[in-house]
């Protein structure tokens, strides 16, 4: 299993040819208190870079892009539920969605941990 | 609004201590504002209506009006010239909220005006205090001395700790009434208090000389009860409040009327009152409070959890294709626990209940029209 990272500070698991998709805790203390998540249509194929899902805070509504070219195979509901989540545990339990990896190519151009660590420090 | 974008950011005489604080500054109105302190703005909010929060407005514009006669009822006279409201009937201590109106009925700046027994005290928005000054010397420098208060601090005291904390520091707060304002000494400093702010909760605002702001500020946070809390707060404070903020709610195309100010409007400025009309826009003002206007200000409440935010467009149903009007303010209310809102609607369908449907990421989302305070108001009257 591997994590990957975008500089937009969404985070990828790769298992497979799944991609479990959720943004940093970094992004999430940028944002402050999240109010509201809206996920993608299970089903849906996104294009890499297209707007995927939306974040708000009590100030401001922010995009999650696809970090990916994939087909949606299934939104983390407890989200909808429990915003929150993604401030408490933005790297584990408050994932958004996983996708069908459609080009294993895309995934050469994101960070590795160390590389991500140095772009937000 | 000014663009601000090429001069340097100004700041408050409390700008080091929002820095020791942990602040997360922006620019606001041409100042470095705290936007929020390290608890976050959903804490901050909480902690205002559940106990005392602390607010830096500094850079709004605080105003001495003087009539050259030395009467205050002068100086009331001379700014009814400006405002829709009564002013000769504001007692001495006592506090009014009022705007400055064009002649075309719109508002210039919404503005606090107290009486202060031998002059008036005028708190105005900090995006326009230029501008409002320009305006008050231009149409009364005649009869009336103005004095920009540029070396005072402004803080805003809220929530239900609110009395018991200042009144450590000045026990003659306590017997104060909502809208009471004028001088008092607070922790030895020679302030200016009004119990009165913008967020629906009891509490002050306090004027303080600016080298004596921080001895002040320092002073009120000993407080375990009392938390610094940002603009982003303040935000959702006033907005859960239904209080206007200036520049989105009302501005220079929205008139008392349309922005269901009628409130604001005593009875002896409107037609038939002892000093009727006489400010700029009266007979636009006038005739909307005999006939009505097109469009109202209202308070509105999404169905489900998104937040339905500022310039969203607003529809009758769910697939018209003109929209019918905009949202002027919206977010998510930390007390409620659900998104709020406020717009404008034709008058027709402006009723409490109505629903109506806003544009969000492709999406027609539904509200109801909601009376406001979303939250009530904790006033001590």
């Amino acid at each position: 299993m591997t994590t990957l990272y975008t500089s937009d500070h969404e985070w990828l698991r790769i298992e497979g040819d799944v991609a479990t998709i959720g943004i940093t805790d970094y992004a999430q203390s940028q944002l402050g208190d999240v109010v509201f998540v809206e996920l993608p249509k299970v089903g849906r194929s996104l294009k890499k870079a297209e707007a995927a899902a939306v974040v708000e805070s009590v100030k401001a509504a922010s995009d999650v892009y696809a970090p990916i070219t994939g087909e949606v195979i299934e939104v983390n509901e407890a989200l909808a539920a429990e915003p929150a989540l993604v401030n408490s545990d933005a790297g584990g339990k408050a994932w958004f969605f996983k996708l069908k990896i459609s080009d294993k190519g895309e995934l050469g151009g994101l960070m590795d941990e160390a590389a991500y660590a140095a772009h937000t420090a | 609004m000014r663009a601000h974008e090429n001069s340097p950011l100004k700041q408050t005489p409390l700008h080091a201590l929002h820095l020791a604080r942990g602040a997360k500054m922006v620019p606001f109105a041409g100042y470095d504002m705290p936007v929020q302190y390290t608890a976050g703005v959903l804490k901050e909010h909480l902690h205002t209506r559940k106990d005392a929060g602390l607010f830096d407005v500094s850079h709004m514009g605080q105003l001495v009006l003087k009539a050259k006669s030395g009467k205050v009822a002068d100086a009331a006279l001379a700014l009814e010239k400006l405002v829709p409201q009564d002013i000769v009937g504001i007692a001495p201590g006592r506090q009014r909220y009022a705007q400055f109106t064009n002649n075309d009925g719109g508002l210039l700046d919404d503005l606090m005006v107290a009486n202060f027994g031998d002059h008036l005290f005028l708190v105005v928005n900090a995006a326009c205090k230029e501008e409002d000054e320009a305006h008050l010397r231009a149409n009364l420098s005649d009869t009336c001395e103005i004095v920009s208060l540029a070396d005072r601090a402004l803080i805003a005291l809220q929530g239900p700790k609110a009395e018991s904390a200042l009144a450590n520091l000045c026990p003659d707060v306590s017997s104060m009434k909502f809208m009471d304002a004028g001088p008092r000494r607070v922790a030895d400093i020679d302030c200016f208090v009004s119990r009165s702010g913008y967020t629906g909760e009891d509490g002050f605002e306090i004027s303080v000389p600016a080298d004596k702001a921080e001895a002040l500020v320092a002073a009120l946070l000993d407080n375990p009860d009392v938390l610094p809390i940002g603009l982003g707060a303040r935000d959702s404070l006033r907005l859960e409040a239904g209080l206007c903020l200036y520049g989105h709610d009302i501005d220079t195309t929205t008139t008392p009327v349309e922005g269901a100010l009628e409130w604001s409007v005593q009875k002896v400025r409107r037609s038939g009152g002892a000093r009727a009309g006489g400010f700029p826009g009266a007979d636009k003002i006038l005739a909307q409070f005999t006939d009505g206007a097109a469009r109202r200000r209202v308070g509105l409440r999404p169905d489900g959890r998104a937040p339905v935010r500022e310039g969203a467009s607003l529809f009758a149903d769910a697939t018209s294709a003109e929209p019918i009007g905009k949202v002027t303010s919206g977010g998510f209310g930390p007390s409620l626990n659900a998104p709020v809102a406020m717009g404008y609607l034709p008058t027709a369908l402006s009723a409490v209940g109505t629903t109506v449907f806003a544009e969000v990421r492709g999406q027609r989302l539904p509200l109801k029209v909601a009376a406001t305070p979303f939250v009530p108001n904790t006033y001590k009257r």
